[in-house]
């Protein structure tokens, strides 16, 4: 090669991945972050989207939104639904993997019981909706077995009494979110060497020593970026709830989502949304920052 | 190592089977009901006492669906704006992933946290400004709106799925190419393309389960009927007849027999797509 080809050469190899890379960039750039400038943005004007020239708001529209007790109450639900939810993942998860994990199960059982324990996994969190509201009607099958049980002594309206609504859509997203949790582990346990349950077993550990003083501490990574991913994801929920119950009865299943969603799509208050909007991403932020700290220390 | 064959070990063995017994109950029973639901009558779905099996089988509730054409076109916009998606995202990310994997450049780093950052930035807080510049370009209510919104969406997990699966291919393969005088665009389709098949796969069954699954923005997005995608439909079809539950169940069934299948033929590439960005 002559030097000007290989000069010419060097140049290309420099610019190529720039190339390679700009339609990704120019999506992102334009389709992510514009947006989520625009949304700070409209956060501080009066009649944002619905006005050509909306004027300079200031801090209303956060002052407007921590005035509202049902922002307060939204945010709670928020935690209370996206705690239960991610501690009974973890759980189920951790249970159903160690289950599945026994040696004291024939592998076509296992295998086939894998792909069964997986099946919530599969479906669309609207379809998810609908399956629980069938179960959980009034008239449905749950009630009529919790009633000749004797657990209950009249029919429960789960999904719109105020008192059992928010415990009802934590539960039907317990049971849809939890197959993460077990898929990861299941991989997870399958990568713990054999030779330091052998090492236990020389000297005499109990099952109970090895899963606490090995299976966990060997897990406690997955287990830490899992549940940081479904803390993040789970806190932005919309469309069980918005299908179970809407929000309601009288708030008492409103999430964060869901009162953004009908400040800005029912009210048309797009400004004081995307306030809302904006403290949604902060928290998200925050807790982004968190999980990339966690991955770059591993 | 282990005594077997004691009292005390047949216990624990019988034990974990019946544990075994209930957490099938607790998954599988509520997508059971759902199938079984789907084949019977209205009034069936509610006998007291519940029946397990459907006593009178019968297919109206998916004669219904499929025999309307308004129900038709949501599956075929469904399947219409994921395909579209599929390809797209595919092919950009296909492209990003290749520069990250095959070269050093400035802002590598910060361009991959970049990336993986915006993972987790909440749909609801995008929606509101995607909102707004969808009305002001006039293509609210088309698949333009639909296609752009989920491309965005798809693209950074897919970049670094790609990313990943051109990361364990060795280098020399393409440097061979590189040697023979071919330019890294050559080396692309002639060298990786071809044995990245797999990892082409597992980002494409992603992608498409992330469009055939996409609630919030085909809802606030689209309007005309003609326009809506399955799990609108869905919610459209609990709104209109609120106790046409078998027609319910039989739409979902069938929204839900892409996802299953994907599962059944491709398990591997299904787990690979689905647990790539958690477990590394």
């Amino acid at each position: 090669m002559t030097r000007q080809k290989r000069s010419h050469h060097r140049l290309k190899r420099a610019v190529a991945p720039y190339l390679y890379l700009s339609p990704s960039l120019l999506i992102i750039g334009l389709l992510m972050l514009l947006p989520m400038v625009t949304v700070i943005a409209y956060s501080f004007q009066n009649s944002a989207v619905l006005r050509r020239d909306p004027s300079f708001a200031g801090l209303k529209h956060y002052q407007a939104i921590f005035a509202d007790p049902v922002f307060w109450a939204s945010l709670w639900h928020t935690l209370y639904f996206t705690c239960m939810s991610v501690v009974f993942h973890m759980t189920i998860g951790m249970v159903f993997a160690l289950m599945l994990n026994s040696d004291r199960i024939n592998p076509t059982l296992r295998n086939i019981l894998r792909v069964l324990y997986i099946l919530p996994w599969l479906f669309t969190a609207v379809i998810i909706a609908v399956i629980w509201r069938l179960l959980l009607e009034p008239n449905g099958v749950v009630n009529s077995v919790l009633m000749q049980m004797g657990i209950i002594g009249s029919k429960v309206e789960w999904f719109s009494s105020p008192e059992t609504a928010l415990h009802a859509v934590t539960f039907a997203n317990i049971w849809a979110g939890y197959p993460l949790f077990m898929v990861s582990l299941l991989a997870g346990l399958q990568g713990i060497p054999k030779d330091f349950y052998e090492a236990a077993d020389i000297d005499g550990a109990k099952a109970y020593q090895k899963l606490i003083f090995i299976t966990i501490p060997q897990l406690m990574p997955i287990i830490i970026s899992i549940s940081l991913l479904d803390f993040i994801w789970t806190m932005q929920v919309f469309p069980l709830i918005w299908i179970t119950t809407g929000g309601g009865p009288i708030y008492s299943t409103e999430v964060l989502s869901t009162y953004t969603y009908k400040l800005a799509f029912s009210s048309y208050n797009l400004s004081q949304a995307s306030a809302s909007a904006v403290v949604i991403l902060l928290i998200s932020l925050g807790l982004t920052l968190f999980y990339i700290r966690y991955q770059k220390a591993r | 190592m282990r005594k077997r064959h004691t009292p005390k070990d047949r216990l624990i063995t019988v034990a974990l089977h019946v544990a075994l017994a209930a957490g099938l109950f607790f998954a599988a029973f509520p997508i059971y009901w759902m199938l079984s639901s789907s084949f019977k009558s209205n009034t069936e779905i509610f006998a007291l006492p519940p029946t397990i099996l459907p006593k009178a089988f019968t297919l109206e509730a998916y004669a219904a669906i499929l025999g309307d054409p308004v129900k038709l076109r949501f599956f075929f916009n469904s399947y219409f704006v994921a395909g579209v998606v599929t390809v797209l995202t595919v092919l950009i990310a296909l492209l990003a992933a290749y520069g990250f994997s095959r070269f050093n450049f400035r802002g590598k780093g910060s361009l991959n946290t970049l990336i993986i950052s915006t993972q987790t930035i909440p749909p609801i807080t995008l929606l509101i400004p995607f909102f707004g510049l969808v009305v002001s370009y006039g293509i609210f209510d088309t698949y333009v709106a639909l296609i752009l919104t989920y491309l965005v969406f798809t693209l950074p997990y897919a970049i670094l799925l790609m990313t990943g699966y051109l990361n364990t291919l060795p280098r020399d393969l393409d440097e061979a190419v590189a040697v023979d005088g071919g330019t890294s665009w050559t080396a692309l389709w002639r060298v990786i393309v071809p044995i990245s098949l797999p990892g082409i796969v597992a980002t494409s069954v992603y992608t498409f389960l992330l469009c055939w699954n996409e609630f919030l923005f085909a809802l606030t997005l689209t309007k005309s009927t003609s326009m809506r995608t399955v799990p609108i439909g869905i919610q459209l079809l609990m709104g209109q007849h609120a106790f046409e539950w078998n027609q319910m169940m039989a739409m979902s069934v069938l929204g839900s027999l892409p996802l299953l299948l994907i599962y059944l033929v491709a398990q591997r590439f299904f787990l690979a797509g689905m647990t790539a960005g958690s477990v590394k």
